[in-house]
């Protein structure tokens, strides 16, 4: 049979190659067990990346084109990606795998905020969605590298590359949407409004995030506010539209208690994995 | 959208083999020629194409699209109907004067063979 | 070989008289239509502006197309699964994998477009259920071990169809095939070693493997092809270098691929008569159920109105997105011609 690469070895531009970067793997082997605290910590970071990238991964097949289809699975790999550092980084202290954390715990013990959790709704509302979600993470891990705990210092290294371009993408669109027909503006305008009010969540200052932020080792949530809040107010309003005044909704605490989604998210995501505890797949 | 038989067009093949499409339909997003550099050192080569609304999306998509393997360091984005090309290879005219001309090549001084650095 | 005799429609009357131009017209056509011939003897490949007969680029137009449309509907089957994938290593992987679909898609329209089919239009066909697209995708995926079956059986299938069409005649499309195939060996082994683990895991799982590989089967063998002497168009397609090996004799090199894989699974394939041909030095296998294939492929499979729905609501959902795009696009071209007179 003929090997398809006879055909590209001189080709460069298909030369495909793994790149040296840090995996899920290569850090769930290397890094010392993280401190109690510092994995609940890491385990609240990694709750908001798991479950945006289970949110988005139900783009692939439905978006407006397939060129989006593929930006939307890379940003929903990256996010994977991220989500799959911090649960392994923190199940380490518990012994207990990625998996152990996000298939066999419940919806009380998970801790992801309530943005995340918000439905696809439309196009727009997903790129909202993003935008608040990408700006708020580029602070954050801007931030993050500096940590005292190298491990999650290292994470955000790797990360806050990718959530730059994850930024931009959003940017791209609100501007396109913002701009674009009469249709567009109105449903990105109510995309922000659907999404605002979950925002201040972010910059709650819960535990154990407040106390490891006073050892140098989280980033204090409501140190982020006023840069997130500064960028999104210039971004909205160059891209022609209205920075909602929605408050934040009550309940800005991650426990869950006031969401209605995730316990959908969990059923769905979780399922397989519960019906065959102990097995490996 | 474009309604007609798609194998009625195939009469009207534009230079560069692009189709232009329909300036009527505003809603069809133009094609755009990738081309992605391999590693510093390297030309950018071409790689494929994509469609996008504008210049700055075609380069967001052609990085989502074809450097989704580590491929690339560098793409460039050109309009697909901006490319200008020569005629068809079948018209081989265009070409024939540079065959045969092998006094252009090294190869064709043979006189200095074995004498160092020449 | 064709012997069709050249075009003379694409005659163009702007400038001389219509004979002249007609007869210039004749004169590329024909100097055009040798020059395809000598392509096709000496196995070269066809550029998009050469001369090439109308049933060569209405073939390929069609097989592209249509593997191009079956690349976008197959992201629905196991693009069901990203949700539910067990565990967070196989969701990144299926991920990818559903992805790289969309990309393949892609790939494919491209090289369909420069034979001057708009993707536009190939997405009508799809859209409104004239084009055709593999008929396997017609079929559920059920649990999480098709999934597997599909990496493993589908994709298998798909690489052994593909790797001979990286040298078809048509560069383009070869092109794209190249792409295509680097990309596909990773499918196909992430399929096999989901399929290994549930057979190695718990009976449950071994269970649902098995269940996933009987069902499978049949309809990834079809992928090939009706068998060589219900296949009227394979002919011309070897002729011209588009199609390199028979339906029949890729369907026997997949089979011979495909029986000691399944023994490395530990899983059985559904076929009482599979079994060497020390003759032939091939494996015999059953007649394949044809009557269910021609059903699923004149639109009376089991998924293929929901299938169809899917995509349609994308395309119709994704309207107003695709809309504004080129609106805004539209206006910053305004604007930029605005500030250009401006500051002349």
């Amino acid at each position: 049979m003929n090997s398809a690469a006879d055909f590209t070895s001189q080709d460069s531009a298909t030369r495909i190659s793994v790149g040296e970067a840090i995996t899920p793997e290569s850090l769930g082997a290397s890094s010392d067990p993280a401190p109690e605290e510092t994995a609940r910590y890491a385990l609240l970071l990694g709750d908001d990346c798991l479950i945006l990238a289970q949110r988005l991964g139900h783009w692939i097949s439905r978006a407006p084109e397939l060129e989006e289809d593929i930006a939307l699975g890379n940003i929903a790999l990256d996010l994977l990606g991220h989500a799959r550092f911090l649960l392994t980084y923190a199940g380490s202290a518990w012994g207990k795998s990625e998996d152990d954390l996000a298939y066999f715990r419940s919806e009380e013990e998970f801790r992801s905020c309530r943005l995340v959790e918000q439905d696809n709704g439309d196009f727009a509302q997903t790129i909202a969605r993003q935008l608040l979600f990408s700006f708020y993470t580029y602070e954050l891990y801007q931030r993050l590298v500096d940590s005292a705990d190298t491990t999650l210092a290292a994470v955000a290294d790797k990360a806050l590359k990718e959530v730059d371009y994850h930024q931009d993408h959003a940017a791209q669109w609100l501007f396109r949407l913002g701009g674009g027909t009469e249709e567009s503006a109105r449903r990105m305008q109510a995309g922000l409004e659907a999404v605002w009010p979950y925002l201040e969540e972010l910059f709650a200052d819960v535990e154990p995030t407040a106390a490891l932020a006073q050892q140098g080792i989280a980033v204090l949530p409501s140190s982020l506010r006023e840069p997130v809040l500064h960028r999104l107010r210039t971004t909205i309003e160059e891209a022609g539209l209205r920075v909602p005044e929605a408050k934040g909704a009550l309940g800005a605490d991650r426990s869950g208690r006031f969401s209605e989604h995730r316990g959908f998210i969990l059923a769905e995501m979780q399922v397989l994995a519960r019906q065959h505890p102990g097995a490996t797949w | 959208m474009a309604k007609t038989d798609p194998t009625a067009a195939a009469d009207h093949i534009p230079d560069g083999g692009v189709v232009i499409e329909d300036p009527a339909d505003h809603s069809v997003w133009p094609l755009w020629e990738v081309f992605v550099r391999s590693a510093r050192g390297l030309s950018h080569v071409h790689a494929g194409s994509l469609h996008a609304p504008d210049a700055a999306m075609a380069l967001r998509n052609a990085r989502d699209l074809y450097t989704r393997r580590n491929e690339g360091t560098s793409i460039w984005v050109i309009p697909a109907a901006e490319i200008v090309a020569s005629d068809p290879d079948s018209k081989g005219g265009y070409f024939e004067s540079a065959k045969g001309k092998a006094y252009r090549h090294a190869t064709y001084y043979t006189q200095s063979e074995g004498v160092p650095h020449l | 070989m064709s012997n069709e005799k050249p075009d003379l429609r694409a005659v163009d009357t702007t400038h001389g008289s219509i004979t002249e131009q007609a007869q210039a017209a004749a004169d590329d056509a024909r100097v055009g239509w040798e020059h395809f011939q000598q392509l096709m003897e000496e196995d070269k490949r066809v550029e998009p502006r050469d001369w090439m007969p109308e049933q060569y680029r209405k073939t390929l137009v069609r097989q592209v197309s249509q593997h191009a449309h079956s690349e976008i509907i197959g992201m629905q089957p196991e693009g069901n699964w990203i949700s539910r994938a067990p565990s967070l290593k196989r969701k990144s992987v299926l991920m990818a994998k559903v992805q790289d679909e969309a990309g393949h898609g892609l790939y494919l329209y491209s090289a369909a477009e420069t034979l001057g089919t708009s993707r536009d239009e190939m997405y009508q066909q799809l859209y409104t259920g004239k084009a055709k697209y593999s008929s396997i995708f017609n079929y559920p995926a059920r649990t999480w071990a098709d999934v597997g079956a599909i990496g493993w059986l589908v994709d298998g299938a798909a690489i052994t169809n593909q790797v001979p069409l990286c040298r078809a005649s048509y560069g383009p499309y070869g092109r794209a095939m190249v792409r295509v195939c680097k990309e596909e060996s990773f499918h196909q082994r992430q399929g096999w070693e989901i399929l290994y683990t549930l057979s190695h895991g718990t009976p449950a799982q071994k269970q649902m493997a098995q269940d996933a590989v009987d069902r499978t089967y049949g309809p990834a063998l079809q992928m090939f092809g009706p068998p060589d002497a219900d296949s009227p168009n394979s002919q011309q397609s070897m002729a011209w270098n588009i199609k390199r090996f028979s339906n029949d004799e890729l369907r026997q090199r997949f089979v011979d691929m495909i029986v000691p894989q399944a023994e490395a699974l530990g899983l059985t394939l559904p076929d009482p008569e599979l079994k060497w041909n020390e003759e032939r030095g091939h494996y015999d296998y059953s007649d394949l159920d044809w009557d269910e294939f021609f059903s699923v492929v004149k639109g009376n499979g089991p998924l293929n109105h929901q299938r169809l729905a899917h995509y349609r609501a994308a395309r119709d959902n994704g309207a107003w997105v695709r809309e504004a795009a080129a609106a805004y696009a539209a206006k910053q071209a305004d604007s930029s011609r605005d500030s250009a007179l401006l500051s002349a």
